[in-house]
């Protein structure tokens, strides 16, 4: 399927330096990296046209593209909103009040865990440890970690994010693309 | 208070950079070991008795040795930061704060392994960690510490960084290999180990972040001057993270043979049981170990004081007691259901399971399910001998210890917690009305 979509020079650059870093012939390797990369890129998830992009830059088949991205639970295999929230929900969260604070953010933004609010701002989206236990509950916004969560501050989190973001945030900070 | 290695100078402001890192006497032991042997480094790491801080505790020195000297292939080290164990997160504070720790590691180990490339593979969630570790990585080819002919030595190395994307089964080894290739996470078949196939079939040797930091120490103190931190087999520090209902949750590094008592209870680490409530139970080395008990836990069953060590946790066997493993230490106190706890957690093994083995895949699954409606308000008793005896199908019949570590709490769980599960079921009508659960308990 011919595909219109490119990686802005910036992340091009990166990909060949990406590459470079594995052996010759083991461009696979970069694999990961470029997906993490193409969410960045193209709005927060990875459409069949992102994957099959991702397959033509590393000349590997579609096929190797997808049974990747569906086994790694960080890509999205479908739209979500600007800001995806991941609620860790794991033992040490648990035991810290991590079910309450995703009952709270789903009746706050009216949707269930895995659902995007109407207004395409949010995702709610329940994760597996995030190496934080020690600061439980945790959630994850793009490379940000908020910690030790209550119900106000998962308050003045939304509200901060509903007032100044603009742009989806991505795992892979769009900074760090950036030369 | 303990000997501080790992984490001497963790609060010095800017010792995330490379010139504070230097003048704390960072790479010392870059310049140390390019002055010996590849095989003496080795030496010195068998002497120093240092194991596994991964989780295995498998004896590193032995472990490098076991690599393939007589191929033509070249050889890889791997570092494993695809920190995922729930109630582990001792790899990410150090990497974030000390990202040189663990690169002038990874030059020393790489040295001693005779590997040219290596990479660091670090899970996806913590992308911020990544960038810390590129920087670091920078600096490092910036003052002569990677590239070709190191500090004029003659030795040359490269060191990347790769990220994962969120798969806990990345942090068996060959699952981790597997990822690196670009490819599932599926762990694969040993034989062959790594060290004679691992990255692209290459000799392969993959170490724990922390295994790799504790090295420049070792090479630093020599073997047998670290061998002599700690007790028995369980030689030098260990970085335990605690976290649950515990005063002081954090990142401690004690000298192996703490006695558990002091690490739960002393204000220089835990800092006892918050709110005053009772302490319960605990999971003493990560989601997988076995469950214990608070009286367990703090006394073997011969009526001895525990001890953090690998030995003193797991003396008593499985029956009695449990492991040190990565050292993540999650403290309940008595407002929690054990068994809504292995719920959670069994939860976590069904979503984490890669699937290739059917034991490991549906076990998990039944089990998830069991639990859910023992929680429910649905179990019957034969639901509990039902759940034993899936556990048991699974341990021992997979490719990887997924299925061991998913099938270790449930074994515990109903070994030393078997009347909370029966309680539940003999109340079933009032485990349907929502706050039943935590009456049970508090009662």
């Amino acid at each position: 399927m011919p595909s219109n979509l490119k990686f802005s020079d910036d992340a091009l650059a990166l990909v060949h330096k990406i590459i470079k870093r594995y052996p010759e012939g083991k461009q696979k390797s970069a694999l990961l990296p470029l997906l993490h990369l193409a969410q960045a890129e193209f709005g927060g998830w990875l459409s069949p046209e992102a994957m099959d992009y991702v397959a033509s830059l590393l000349n590997i088949l579609p096929v190797e593209v997808y049974e990747v991205a569906t086994f790694y639970s960080m890509y999205n295999m479908k739209p979500v909103g600007k800001c995806v929230l991941e609620v860790c929900r794991t033992g040490p969260c648990w035991l810290m009040g991590a079910e309450d604070i995703v009952a709270y953010m789903e009746k706050k933004l009216n949707i269930k865990a895995g659902e995007t609010t109407a207004d395409g701002m949010f995702t709610l989206k329940t994760v597996e440890c995030l190496a934080a236990c020690g600061t439980a509950p945790v959630m994850q916004v793009g490379e940000t970690y908020h910690e030790n969560l209550t119900c106000e501050k998962v308050d003045s989190i939304l509200n901060d994010y509903r007032a100044n973001v603009k742009e989806p945030i991505s795992h892979f900070a769009k900074k760090h693309i950036k030369g | 208070m303990g000997k501080k290695l790992l984490l001497q100078h963790i609060n010095v402001p800017g010792i995330e950079t490379y010139s504070v890192y230097r003048e704390k006497g960072g790479y010392a032991s870059v310049e140390k070991a390019l002055k010996m042997k590849p095989d003496d480094v080795v030496e010195e790491v068998k002497k120093s008795g240092l194991r596994g801080r991964g989780g295995a505790g498998f004896p590193t020195g032995m472990k490098w040795s076991f690599i393939d000297k007589k191929t033509p292939n070249p050889h890889y080290l791997v570092c494993n930061a695809d920190e995922s164990e729930p109630g582990t997160f001792k790899d990410r504070y150090l990497m974030q704060k000390l990202p040189h720790a663990l690169v002038e590691g990874m030059i020393v180990s790489s040295f001693a392994l005779d590997a040219h490339t290596a990479y660091i593979y670090i899970r996806g969630e913590l992308l911020y960690v990544y960038h810390i570790l590129e920087k670091a990585i920078a600096e490092a080819y910036e003052a002569g510490w990677l590239g070709k002919n190191i500090q004029g030595s003659g030795f040359d190395l490269d060191l990347y960084v790769h990220p994962g994307a969120g798969a806990y089964i990345c942090g068996e080894e060959t699952g981790l290999i597997e990822s690196l290739e670009g490819k599932r996470g599926n762990p694969r078949m040993k034989p062959p180990f790594p060290a004679i196939q691992g990255l692209w079939m290459c000799p392969t040797v993959v170490n724990n972040v922390e295994t790799i930091a504790a090295v420049p120490h070792v090479l630093n103190m020599g073997g047998e001057e670290y061998a002599k931190i700690g007790v028995g087999k369980s030689t030098g520090t260990k970085l335990i993270s605690a976290c649950g209902h515990i005063k002081k949750p954090g990142v401690y590094e004690i000298d192996l043979g703490l006695p558990v008592q002091e690490f739960l209870y002393s204000d220089e680490y835990c800092g006892g049981i918050r709110n005053d409530k009772k302490f319960k139970a605990i999971v003493a080395g990560g989601s997988s170990v076995p469950i214990l008990p608070a009286e367990l836990f703090l006394t073997t069953a011969k009526g001895e004081p525990r001890l953090m060590s690998y030995e003193s946790l797991s003396d008593g066997g499985f029956a009695t007691g449990t492991m040190l493993g990565s050292g993540g230490f999650i403290v309940m106190d008595d407002s929690v259901s054990v068994v809504k706890n292995l719920y959670n957690f069994t939860r976590f093994y069904h979503h984490e399971s890669c699937g290739q083995c059917s034991p490991c895949r549906e076990g998990t699954g039944w089990m998830e399910k069991v639990l859910h409606k023992i929680i429910d308000g649905h179990g019957k008793m034969s639901d509990i001998d039902l759940l034993w005896d899936v556990q048991a199908k699974i341990e021992g019949r997979t490719i990887c210890p997924l299925g061991d570590a998913a099938a270790w709490p449930v074994a515990s769980a109903i070994r030393h917690f078997r009347k909370e599960f029966e309680e539940l079921i003999q109340n079933q009508e009032k485990v349907k009305s929502v706050n039943y659960l935590q009456e049970l308990i508090e009662a």
